[in-house]
């Protein structure tokens, strides 16, 4: 799979359709991001996988982000699995990224990956490498919405007070690119105190997340304490996709949310 | 157009989360946790999510200082190191390493404090040994 990737790459980068590739690299056995620019450093070419696929994962689309901005007149390739697709739409949809510049290079999610993400849609539109396996449901979500209703309160609550308030949720966020982050403001929430305020803090990053959130999982993934962030984020996304038929991430256009 | 990123370890404490430094043309521009380190697994606290920002500062000492004449005077690491020795020796013989007195310091790595105190009791002799966190 790996050397399909390899190979579309170095045809991007030697026909000049691409300046740089935005991917991972394996250098002392870690994963890091890195802009290819030179085909010869392709050998080193990693999918994010080191134990298991997928287990070091990044947000590329956030990264390109700066390296755009600071090269206009250039195109980038750009490694993307179905949650970074769905990242790209967003970004393009909130003028974030031009998709004049971005050349996606997919790959779909084997079934193992897709499942433990319960991912709606586990691939790209276009893959280069990889067999699309069919998208999961959000059993996470189901499992909680049959609790009654206070024992759900009480579970959030228990949750949202394990927050160290590292802002690594915000932080390493591919859609997260407000100037002025309403969880920075001290006017509406809480900023130089702990305990976090709860469940404030949580609820107006999630109400934030409505639209927006592409269900990557990296929130999660970064939290020191282990709050179910991914989980709280899908149910809002459901919310978006019934109550407004608002699907986050497949949609060509701004969520209803920003119509006004 | 260069765009790449460096493994380090924070300096905040003594705990050693890995993380990249991104560097864009030559700036470091943001910090990514490494979902490779055993140490914090892609975690990182509020402290190391900002460290690019402080590295750049223009406050920052990039080089050893040595007291000439009563001023701070900048000076490379090799007379700086060679001062510091040269002295360290001479005030242990005429005084004794009892003498003597080294603060650790809360910005480097677990292993660093651990080689600096046995530096001073093993190498040096004394047990003088504080913290810059008592202050």
């Amino acid at each position: 799979m790996i050397e399909t990737v390899k190979e579309q790459v170095r045809k991007l980068l030697d026909s000049g359709q691409i300046q740089g590739f935005l991917g991972l690299l394996e250098k002392n056995g870690h994963i890091s991001p890195h802009l290819f620019t030179d085909p010869e450093e392709l050998d080193r070419l990693n999918l994010g996988e080191r134990d298991k696929p997928g287990d070091a994962r990044y947000p590329l689309t956030k990264y390109l982000i700066k390296i755009a901005r600071a090269h206009p007149d250039k195109k980038f390739g750009i490694l993307v699995r179905g949650c970074d697709e769905r990242a790209l739409k967003t970004l393009y949809n909130y003028n974030q990224l031009n998709p004049g510049q971005v050349v996606p290079v997919g790959i779909a999610c084997p079934e193992e990956l897709a499942r433990e993400c319960e991912c709606r849609q586990p691939y790209p539109e276009e893959c280069v490498a990889g067999e699309k396996s069919e998208g999961c449901a959000s059993v996470s979500v189901d499992r909680l919405d049959e609790l009654e209703l206070s024992e759900r309160f009480d579970y959030w609550t228990e949750q949202y007070a394990k927050c160290i308030k590292c802002y690594g949720c915000r932080d390493v966020c591919p859609v997260c690119f407000c100037n002025e982050c309403t969880l920075a403001s001290e006017d509406l929430v809480q900023t130089k105190t702990f305990p976090t305020e709860t469940p404030l803090f949580h609820l107006v990053r999630a109400a934030h997340m409505a639209g927006r959130c592409i269900d990557c999982g990296l929130c999660e993934q970064a939290c020191p304490v282990g709050i179910p962030l991914r989980t709280l984020y899908k149910k809002i996304y459901n919310i978006m996709d019934e109550e407004l038929d608002y699907q986050t991430g497949y949609s060509e256009e701004k969520s209803p949310l920003n119509a006004i | 157009m260069e765009y790449t990123t460096a493994l380090t370890t924070c300096t905040y404490c003594g705990c050693g989360c890995n993380f990249y430094l991104e560097v864009l043309d030559g700036q470091v521009i943001g910090t990514i946790p490494c979902k490779t380190s055993p140490t914090n697994e892609g975690k990182l606290c509020i402290k190391g999510w900002n460290v690019h920002e402080f590295i750049q500062s223009p406050k920052r000492l990039t080089r050893p200082l040595i007291r000439k004449n009563g001023e701070l005077v900048e000076a490379d690491w090799e007379e700086a190191l060679d001062y510091t020795a040269q002295r360290l020796k001479e005030i242990a013989e005429q005084n004794g390493p009892e003498s003597l007195g080294f603060m650790a310091s809360a910005k480097v790595t677990n292993e660093e404090n651990y080689i600096f105190q046995k530096f001073a009791r093993a190498g040096v002799g004394t047990n003088n040994i504080d913290h810059c966190a008592r202050l």
